[in-house]
């Protein structure tokens, strides 16, 4: 048995497991051992997609970790860095054998989404998230070597109201739930999370709620609706938004799936959040996008008309999002968490729009006709003012 | 010079103790004249509606003040410009904060007040009193009275707070969620700092240090008839109290006279306001007859006056969740408004004087 392990050791690093139970097996059994022996093995759902890929190869580099197993139903198109990439659909009980085979100590859970990966349905999504977080958790409940849960949540479980508190605590009650789409689906997985915590209350189990993701390279919803060059906003609402940075995304992340430094704890429900507000308005100014402010009944016209061209998906959500907004208070985050993004609100959409590249009407060329009449003679100019130096 | 007849106009009027009164804004060419009667009455205050944190704040010598408007006469209009000019870029490239509630300042304080100052100063002439009762910092709940079928007590608060406070305080009122169904008005709510009246964010802000503004009244206070004016309504179920007393942040009565007659209510249509959604649908003399001239309000003369602070922090932190300290609390400040209010209505020489 000790020569299976030494064996083992010496197995190059990303053997992709295909779905041959026999050859599991073994490799098991061995990984098993030296799993307990070297380190962590993390399970991370959701690999295929660019924040999952991003997620599993950085925390390959980290020294605890032993072994990654990144799952998805579909094979990534970005490298996972020497992960072990096993193709399993977690809607299938097969995952509950990947953990046993594997003697998994910490599952990520990254596969919550709102957005079909390539080609697929709103149903196929729900299923994924709702089906697919059952089966993972009952496949957690059963495994004896799961110590650490993480589930990858959104702010959207707090919907978005007008009779909603401006700020949202992790404690606010959501005054009205989301009625369906993505929040919803993140409403009952967190259900479904808090019945494993439980049942389960020796594994510890960190909800990361985020906001908006952004960066350069997210792939949310609300990016895409962002990249539109001309921006069609709610008439007579300016929502507060909050972002947060993809980079600060993998930090937290990695924070909750390791131990906890002295003084945190990583265990529980957390808003993840960049400092700071911005207005849709602001948003829109700073991307150089025009917007085109329209009254409620059209909106739907409008983003089924997107939705037919293929272009961006109005999810109702979405939409009650760029009415009213979302806050949330990230007191918890750094408080307990012990984290502190290093993106304010700002600065990530900062970034983000540095990747998009200039809109129709970019913040530079109007800030330079300000400049240009500041400085027409007739108006006393001759010298710019010196605010314009900001 | 149509500045100049308003000045023998503000004069008619007995001032009595308070010369509260901010001055006109714009109307630096009527200062020039140096008139040190009508100078002396008004107290300096920031004047320029865009550069206004280089004003002193302290009572001036009046040939002082009129010294310093008369100097920078001519490049203030240029430095105006410049100003204008910075404000119009930072606004347009998207360069400016606001803060978790939506707040943001620089549009308050440049645009939106500017546009609610004229209706302060010249339609209502509201008067102020007891300003000092307000704290330079540190939070504090300021409790009015609620009238007048559309918020604008609420708005004049702010702006008599604002002006008249020597460190320029911002109230935050807390508003209903009616205010933020509605659109564009709740746009400009929470930009003016507004936030939904609940415990959550008033606490979060008393946290913050700031002045937050309430009127617990609600829509009973605002929507009742035209008979029942100056009696105050229930105070709600006293969650101010207890927000405060969480907080320990003192409250401050505040008593408003002469919202009550802006448009007098004499009926309300509840039909036509359960079919629009709204608490009441107000019938007034002249509204919905005239249509949209009825909507103008009464130039009725207001009174703002805001009393003597009830310390919340003397109490143990279980104190919050004491029904019956929290209903003597809700008394003591109803009383201490109903009072205040009966007595400056006697004061009053006439609705619209």
């Amino acid at each position: 048995m000790l020569q299976a392990v030494i064996t083992a050791q010496h197995r190059p690093a990303n053997v992709t497991v295909t779905g041959n139970t026999a050859e599991y097996g073994q490799v098991s059994s061995t990984a098993g051992r030296k799993a307990l022996i070297l380190g962590k093995v993390v399970l991370v759902t959701g690999v295929a997609r660019h924040l999952g890929g991003r997620f599993v190869r950085r925390i390959l580099r980290d020294p605890e970790v032993d072994r990654v197993v990144a799952v998805d139903a579909v094979a990534p198109e970005h490298h996972l860095g020497g992960a072990e990439f096993v193709r399993a659909d977690i809607r299938q009980p097969t995952i509950a054998r990947l953990l046993a085979e594997h003697s998994v100590d910490t599952v990520v859970h990254m596969d919550v989404t709102g957005t079909p990966l390539g080609s697929g349905s709103r149903t196929s999504v729900k299923e994924t998230n709702v089906i697919g977080t059952m089966q993972l958790l009952g496949a957690c409940q059963k495994s004896p070597t799961v110590k650490r849960l993480v589930v990858k949540s959104s702010t959207n479980v707090y919907g978005s109201a007008p009779r909603d508190p401006a700020v949202f605590t992790e404690t606010t009650p959501p005054k009205s739930l989301p009625s369906g789409g993505f929040a919803k689906d993140t409403v009952e997985v967190e259900g479904y999370v808090r019945g494993f915590a439980r049942r389960r209350p020796d594994v510890a189990v960190c909800v990361l709620r985020f906001a908006n993701i952004l960066g350069p390279g997210a792939d949310t919803p609300l990016a895409a609706y962002f990249s539109l060059p001309v921006l069609p906003t709610v008439l007579g609402y300016d929502p507060r938004l909050q972002f947060v940075h993809e980079d600060d995304v993998i930090d937290v992340l990695r924070i909750a799936s390791h131990e906890p430094e002295r003084g945190t704890l990583n265990s529980g429900t957390f808003n993840i959040a960049g400092d700071g507000v911005l207005l849709l308005s602001q948003c829109a100014r700073r991307l150089g996008r025009p917007t085109v402010p329209l009254l409620m009944p059209t909106i739907t016209w409008v983003g089924s008309a997107l939705r037919t061209v293929g272009m961006t998906d109005f999810s109702p959500e979405q939409l009650r999002l760029l009415t009213h907004g979302r806050v949330v208070a990230t007191n918890q985050m750094r408080e307990t968490l012990g984290y502190r993004p290093k993106f304010s609100t700002a600065e990530a959409f900062a970034d983000f729009a540095r990747s998009r590249g200039p809109g129709l009407l970019p913040p530079e060329a109007l800030a330079g006709a300000v400049d240009r009449i500041a400085a027409l003679p007739a108006l006393g100019g001759g010298h710019p003012p010196t605010q314009s130096a900001d | 010079m149509a500045d100049a007849k308003v000045i023998p106009f503000d004069d008619d009027r007995s001032r009595g103790s308070a010369a509260q009164r901010p001055p006109r804004r714009r109307s630096a060419g009527s200062r020039r004249k140096g008139e040190p009667a009508a100078v002396r009455e008004v107290q300096p205050l920031p004047a320029r509606t865009i550069q206004q944190d280089d004003v002193p704040v302290t009572r001036e010598e009046p040939a002082a003040d009129s010294d310093a408007v008369e100097k920078p006469r001519d490049d203030g209009w240029e430095r105006r410009l410049a100003g204008g000019l910075s404000f119009l870029r930072r606004r347009l490239t998207g360069d400016y904060e606001v803060d978790d509630f939506g707040y943001d300042q620089e549009l308050t304080e440049q645009v939106l007040m500017s546009l609610v100052r004229p209706l302060y100063e010249k339609y209502f002439r509201v008067e102020v009193k007891g300003v000092e009762n307000i704290p330079a910092e540190g939070g504090a709940l300021i409790v009015a009275n609620h009238s007048g079928t559309l918020p604008l007590d609420g708005l004049m608060m702010q702006v008599a707070v604002h002006d008249n406070h020597p460190a320029n305080r911002h109230l935050r009122l807390l508003a209903a969620d009616l205010v933020f169904m509605l659109p564009v008005v709740n746009e400009l709510a929470r930009k003016a700092g507004h936030t939904l009246a609940c415990a959550e964010d008033a606490e979060r802000l008393l946290q913050r240090g700031e002045l937050v503004g309430v009127m617990p009244e609600g829509f009973k206070g605002i929507g009742k008839p035209f008979g029942e004016r100056y009696k105050l309504q229930r105070f709600g179920r006293g969650g101010f109290v207890s927000t405060a007393l969480r907080q320990g942040t003192p409250i401050i009565p505040c008593s408003i006279v002469g919202a009550e007659e802006i448009y007098p209510m004499i009926g309300n249509a509840k039909t036509l306001a359960r079919l629009l959604g709204f608490p009441y649908f107000p019938i007034t003399p002249t509204f919905p007859w005239l249509g949209p001239l009825g909507a103008v309000p009464l130039p009725t003369k207001w009174t703002i006056q805001f009393g003597e602070p009830i310390p919340t922090d003397g109490y143990p932190p279980e104190a919050a969740e004491d029904p019956m300290l929290m209903f003597n609390l809700t008394d003591q400040v109803r009383e201490q408004i109903q009072h205040t209010l009966y007595k400056l209505l006697v004061q009053r020489r006439s609705v619209f004087f």
